[in-house]
């Protein structure tokens, strides 16, 4: 029972706080990401972490909470809308546009989410969808989205008004602070009381219910913190690029971080971190094979789907017995 | 490297007779679509087409040693400006050229002007670049939205196509690209007689075919692009509007298009292009060269990467600098011409002004051959085929 058992720590774990083998792991990647950007070209690392931390977001809902959503570009898109318009337009800080995006992207999950989870499975996933081609409508029609050609030229600004993010080490900073801190966060979500009752509706709702807890609050919470941290990632990377696009709220950005997360290892904490990385470095990196990329995306996926349906690191948690 | 080097200007002396070695490296980014809805009309094929100009102005004679490389931006924002970045920051490139996809194109734009080096647009087609998002070191070389509706709305009215109707695509691009036309529909004598917006993208195009139908116009001007514009044209075919009598008017339309429908389906539609394979002589000889590479003829995009390519290196071998502002002042000083785009002034805000012309789809009797698609109707002189120059946007005078 390795597989229900795995991403959620055992009640003793869960006293002593986070497991030591969880701890090492973050304090690695942490000292990782502190020398990434001598290693790799700072604004491919900064990419790499907004989409780990979209995925991680994602995963929350999906390996966690049990609901599998297709159209979490809606959340990721609008907070970089949002978050890019604060920015050009408003004139505010880093901070701030950051901020004001992720209060969008968690006002419009909180009203996206209290519609979809009245329904479950293929429904639930057919719901979402719809409203993020519905928010997909208004990103082409609106005028502050400045259309097909999206919002562009976003000043990286000044944090707290002090400090230039001109640099892309500065800015590389910032963006660790922010996107590591959600993925802590995320951690601590998961291994908290309210995680034990997601991880009990998503193994047996109606036993959950019987229980006395009130299962639709529950999921409507889950739905909401996942939106407001997709949304945070989103609007973090309008800040790293610049830029607010439609790519960002298109059905097929619901789709990748679908597939980041499958492929990384669903249910796991480091999974969908592992799964980004793939995928990021894969579009990077193939870029000069053109073509190429989509096919080399689609092999990866059959060969993960077919040899490892836990994804990477489900495996590598199978190996070890340990949840990761 | 220092033996590279050695080597490297050892060769260029050899090369050049000891006349002269400038041993300027060069470095072209080729960055276009090379797997989604742009991969034919600019994709391998503009790496081909600057790879001849690089041959054909025989730079590694005039001591520039040049160098191509190429990637895809998926018509993706953040792909696109991650790899421009990239190539200024890391990998020296000196110049990108092409970027279709106007989001794209815009933030290539910017930051390009950042790192104060060119950008040689040949593929987008949004005015912004040149407008309200000019940039000091952008060259937009082949053609813009404004031209193609410019151009095909004037020259239809002026050809008698009085009375107009549009299929809107229902966002932006759509509804620029209708006020434009009817703009110059309605300067030149002509008249609006409906449009209807079309929701964005569509299939199925019969009820608003059948509004164009009945509403009496001479025109139906396509105010959209890409798979919409195809389809739009196939059930035009289909319900027989052409053979009626009307004209299908294609605002944003590109040879591939045209040899993707046929001359069957395709027929009678009028269209306006920077450059055509089978104008002259030299046009022919290039596109056979072209066409020995790719197996297909070039498109007006892969013509202008060729063109402003070769502009592009002879500022540098003038200027003695890839440096961005030097390069973009000497290519907006001095003009340019060739046999593919004719001549070329680059203007003040950057925008490239050339002739365009103006073009019908041949019926399948007219066409001889696969590419045999297109007879000139008219030729638009360039200052009345592109928007007049902003003020703000002049980056020449100080």
């Amino acid at each position: 029972m390795t597989i229900s058992n795995s991403g959620i720590a055992t009640p003793s774990a869960q006293r002593a706080g986070m497991p030591l083998l969880h701890k090492v792991i973050f304090l690695v990647l942490l000292a990782f990401l502190v020398v990434l950007p001598f290693l790799v070209y700072p604004v491919f690392a900064m990419k790499l972490m907004c989409f780990a931390l979209f995925a991680a977001a994602f995963n929350l809902l999906l390996g966690f909470g049990g609901l599998l959503s297709f159209g979490h570009a809606a959340f990721f898109g609008s907070a970089s809308y949002v978050a890019a318009h604060a920015a050009k337009v408003w004139g505010l800080t880093p901070e701030l546009a950051v901020l004001s995006g992720t209060v969008a992207a968690a006002f419009l999950g909180l009203v996206i989410g209290a519609l979809a989870i009245r329904r479950q499975g293929i429904y639930f996933a057919m719901v979402t969808l719809a409203f993020a081609q519905m928010v997909y409508f208004v990103a082409l029609q609106a005028q502050f989205t400045g259309g097909e050609d999206g919002i562009q030229s976003v000043p990286r600004g000044a944090l707290f008004g002090l400090i230039s993010l001109r640099d892309n080490i500065s800015l590389y900073f910032f963006v660790l602070a922010v996107t590591f801190g959600g993925i802590l966060m995320l951690y601590r979500i998961v291994h908290s009381p309210f995680g034990q009752v997601l991880h009990a509706i998503r193994e047996n709702e109606p036993r959950a219910i019987s229980l006395g807890y009130n299962v639709n609050r529950y999921k409507l919470m889950v739905f909401t913190l996942s939106a407001t941290f997709s949304g945070l990632a989103g609007a973090t990377k309008a800040q790293v690029f610049q830029l607010a696009s439609l790519t960002d709220v298109h059905w097929t950005m619901s789709g990748e971080v679908v597939l980041m997360t499958l492929l990384g290892g669903m249910g796991t904490v480091f999974g969908p971190l592992v799964g980004a990385a793939i995928i990021v470095t894969m579009q990077n990196y193939l870029a000069t094979f053109g073509a190429w990329v989509t096919v080399i995306q689609g092999v990866i996926f059959v060969i993960g789907v077919m040899l490892f349906r836990e994804g990477v690191v489900g495996v590598i948690a199978r190996w070890i017995k340990r949840p990761l | 490297m220092l033996r590279k080097l050695a080597l490297g200007t050892a060769l260029g002396a050899l090369a050049a007779g000891g006349a002269l070695a400038q041993d300027i490296d060069v470095k072209l980014g080729v960055l276009n679509d090379r797997s989604g809805v742009y991969a034919d009309l600019s994709g391998e094929g503009s790496v081909v087409a600057a790879r001849m100009a690089v041959e054909d102005f025989k730079a590694a004679e005039k001591g520039l040693n040049v160098e191509v490389i190429s990637a895809d931006h998926q018509n993706k924002p953040d792909v696109g400006s991650n790899i421009a970045r990239q190539w200024y920051d890391q990998d020296g490139v000196d110049v990108i050229v092409d970027v279709p996809t106007s989001s794209v194109a815009l933030a290539v734009a910017q930051i390009t002007a950042d790192k104060n080096k060119i950008f040689l647009a040949s593929g987008p087609g949004s005015t912004e670049l040149t407008r309200e998002q000019c940039q000091p070191t952008t060259i937009h070389w082949t053609y813009d939205t404004a031209a193609l509706a410019n151009g095909t709305g004037k020259a239809v009215t002026d050809a008698g196509g009085e009375k107009w109707f549009f299929l809107t695509a229902d966002y932006a691009f759509g509804h620029s690209l209708e006020e434009n036309t009817a703009r110059v529909v309605k300067e030149n004598g002509g008249e609006v007689v409906g449009s209807v917006d079309v929701p964005f993208p569509a299939t199925d195009f019969s009820s608003f075919l059948l509004q164009a139908q009945s509403s009496g116009a001479d025109v139906i001007g396509l105010a959209n692009a890409g798979g919409d514009t195809i389809n739009a044209i196939k059930q035009a075919s289909e319900f027989g509007i052409t053979q009626a009598g009307q004209k299908l008017a294609g605002l944003l339309i590109f040879i591939n298009d045209i040899h993707a429908l046929g001359a069957q389906t395709a027929q009678g539609l009028q269209m306006t292009s920077a450059f055509y394979w089978d104008t002259n002589d030299a046009t022919r000889d290039w596109s056979a060269r072209f066409e020995e590479q790719m197996d297909k003829k070039p498109s007006m995009v892969h013509a202008g990467v060729y063109s402003a390519v070769m502009d592009f290196l002879a500022a540098v071998e003038a200027t003695g600098t890839t440096d961005g502002d030097q390069v973009a002042a000497w290519m907006k000083q001095n003009p340019y011409e060739d046999a593919l785009m004719g001549k070329v002034q680059v203007r003040g805000d950057g925008r490239a002004v050339h002739d365009m012309y103006l073009f019908e789809v041949k019926t399948p009797e007219e066409s001889e051959g696969e590419w045999d698609l297109l007879k000139q109707v008219s030729t638009i002189p360039g200052d009345q085929a592109f928007l007049p120059m902003l003020d703000e946007c002049d980056f020449t005078k100080e």
